[in-house]
């Protein structure tokens, strides 16, 4: 699970700070997090992934408090604890679909089972591209493959930065639908961010993020 | 399902094949360019030294001393001359001197040069008979290694002599040259030569069996050793008023590479800006390949690697580069070597040979891999101060 508590940021010593609301997502739950653009929605998850270190507050994920770790362990923490789907997949270019799977258990050490991840394309769809390079799926497959991507080391949150908003109403609805399926598979709390509408009902559990609050 | 940090920079290195294959060519080409340099003067003194073995003056005709040296002890110039026996015991006897080899060149065989002398010459350089015996007789020969191989003389064959030392279309068909022996490899200059007695040469240029006069006897040279270091001063002004010299080899070849080592200089020069240029292009490549993956990098960096992990990941491009070039730098040079002992045999009947690794050449691989890594490590740094959050966002 993760929870965030008096979270604010500011990105220089002179820009305005960021206050965030208080969030929690327990595991096999899920969260939506609502805003329109630059209300500071990547902000929050990068902080939630421990990419950015807060101002003041807390983040804590499973029970660990981030701001305890150093960077060598938060980065270790993250590859072990957080998926991470972005808007738009990004691979190892050099590397084989199937590799760039293998790359989070290779990353945070904890090792890759080959055959979960093969089972995985083959539940997304895309078993039969496991050794293509990534730049030759196309940009729903990519999608799958990142959802695999941020899935495959059985991390505890899965956050999906805007995993929707480059796809039509019918991938979107696919995309989603694994998303959720493939996090309760692996026990995770899923946390999705969004400016995308169409997902504003998904969810009971949401937040919706004010416009950055100049001065507060 | 096992990666590791090796497999993935090398398939970073192979995405980009051309960029790879430049920074690798270039690198192995200034390698190459250096190490063949390297064995070229260490192989070409190593055969001047080994020539060169205790002879410390050679006695010949006036004229270019240098000429002396490189006709009398490495056989590749015209003799400048014959100077007369009689006057050259004078030389031979005087007390200083702890060993003289007289030399006589007449004729050639297959241009390899006919050399009358004394089996002294062969102790000399520690040559062995590997069949038949000494010559005891006039028009008697001992064949060196490489002449037997090369002309295919063996024990009992017969021959003529062509007059002079590269010209073969005169030929003395009155005398008859007869193989007794053939020399084992000794890697010094008797492995070109045909040797007999220093009565044989005279013999040949007998006129209608008039046997030369003693007082006309001629020698082409004399190798000496000296007994007594004063030997160096006291001899040339024993044959101040003759028409003879006294050269020392040490001095002329030492001349004569310092020469040469200008142009080697030149060469050097060339190469190591090539490395230069190589190192810039593994800098490039490396910064290039930073510059492009920026977004995977920190697509590792959210998946749990460490901002070192990376920075390692780079170092190992870089490294992987500079080996290769290393590598393919040492095959360029040895290739290169062989290439240029086929052009040196040709044309002055030398063998470069003997493939080893020298110790400068060692030097020159660590260095170059240093290099490389340092080329590779400057724009890694980028990697360790990556702002993994703004690069993100940023895509």
């Amino acid at each position: 699970m993760i929870r965030t508590e008096n979270l604010t940021f500011r990105y220089t010593d002179t820009s305005p700070l960021l206050a965030f609301p208080d969030l929690q997502c327990a595991a096999g739950e899920r969260l939506l997090l609502l805003g329109d653009s630059g209300c500071g929605k990547t902000t929050l998850l990068h902080l939630m992934s421990g990419l950015l270190r807060p101002a003041t507050g807390t983040v804590s994920i499973a029970g660990t408090d981030l701001s305890g770790l150093s960077g060598r362990e938060l980065d270790r923490f993250r590859g072990a604890e957080v998926g991470i789907v972005f808007q738009r997949p990004h691979f190892v270019q050099s590397l084989t679909v199937l590799q760039n799977l293998a790359l989070p258990g290779f990353l945070s050490g904890k090792g890759t089972d080959e055959e979960r991840a093969r089972a995985m394309l083959e539940r997304l769809g895309i078993g039969a591209k496991a050794e293509r390079r990534p730049r030759d799926l196309s940009i729903g497959e990519q999608q799958r493959a990142g959802i695999a991507r941020a899935l495959i080391h059985a991390p505890s949150v899965l956050l999906a930065d805007e995993p929707t908003s480059a796809l039509d109403d019918r991938s979107t609805e696919r995309v989603i639908s694994l998303l959720e399926a493939e996090a309760d598979r692996a026990g995770a709390a899923l946390v999705v961010v969004t400016h995308d509408t169409r997902l504003k009902d998904r969810y009971a559990n949401r937040v919706t993020l004010n416009p950055v609050n100049e001065g507060a | 399902m096992k990666l590791n940090w090796l497999y993935i920079a090398w398939r970073n290195l192979a995405s980009k094949p051309l960029s790879t294959a430049l920074s690798i060519a270039l690198l192995a080409f200034g390698v190459g360019m250096v190490s063949l340099m390297m064995l070229a003067e260490h192989q070409l003194r190593d055969a001047f030294d080994r020539n060169i073995k205790d002879i410390d003056m050679v006695l010949g005709a006036k004229g270019s001393p240098l000429q002396l040296i490189l006709a009398n002890v490495y056989h590749v110039d015209a003799p400048t001359g014959n100077i007369k026996l009689s006057d050259a015991r004078k030389v031979m006897r005087h007390p200083y001197v702890a060993e003289a080899i007289p030399l006589a060149y007449g004729d050639n065989f297959q241009r390899y040069r006919i050399v009358g002398t004394e089996p002294a010459y062969l102790d000399h350089y520690g040559a062995a008979l590997t069949e038949g015996r000494l010559w005891a007789e006039p028009f008697e020969v001992v064949v060196g290694a490489r002449v037997a191989r090369e002309a295919g003389l063996n024990v009992g064959d017969t021959f003529y002599s062509a007059h002079g030392l590269v010209d073969e279309t005169d030929v003395h068909t009155d005398k008859t040259f007869t193989v007794v022996g053939v020399l084992g490899e000794s890697r010094s200059v008797l492995d070109q030569l045909l040797l007999c007695n220093v009565e044989t040469v005279w013999g040949v240029h007998e006129h209608a069996g008039e046997p030369v006069d003693e007082a006309e006897r001629e020698v082409t040279a004399v190798l000496l050793k000296k007994r007594n270091p004063l030997a160096v001063l006291t001899l040339p002004n024993l044959i101040a008023d003759t028409n003879m010299q006294i050269a020392l080899p040490a001095i002329e070849v030492n001349r004569l590479t310092q020469n040469f080592g200008l142009g080697l200089g030149t060469l050097r020069t060339i190469a190591l800006l090539i490395m230069a240029l190589s190192f810039a292009s593994i800098f490039i490549s490396v910064y290039d390949s930073l510059l492009a993956r920026r977004y995977e990098l920190a697509l590792m960096r959210t998946m749990g690697s460490t901002a070192r992990g990376l920075y390692g990941s780079l170092l190992l491009e870089g490294g992987l580069l500079s080996l290769a070039g290393v590598l393919l730098g040492a095959v360029v040079s040895r290739v290169g070597i062989a290439l240029l002992a086929t052009l040196v045999e040709d044309k002055f009947r030398y063998d470069l040979s003997a493939l080893a690794v020298l110790p400068s050449e060692w030097l020159l691989g660590g260095a170059a891999l240093g290099v490389g890594l340092l080329a590779a490590a400057i724009p890694g740094i980028r990697a360790l101060r990556l702002d993994i959050s703004r690069t993100l966002s940023d895509a």
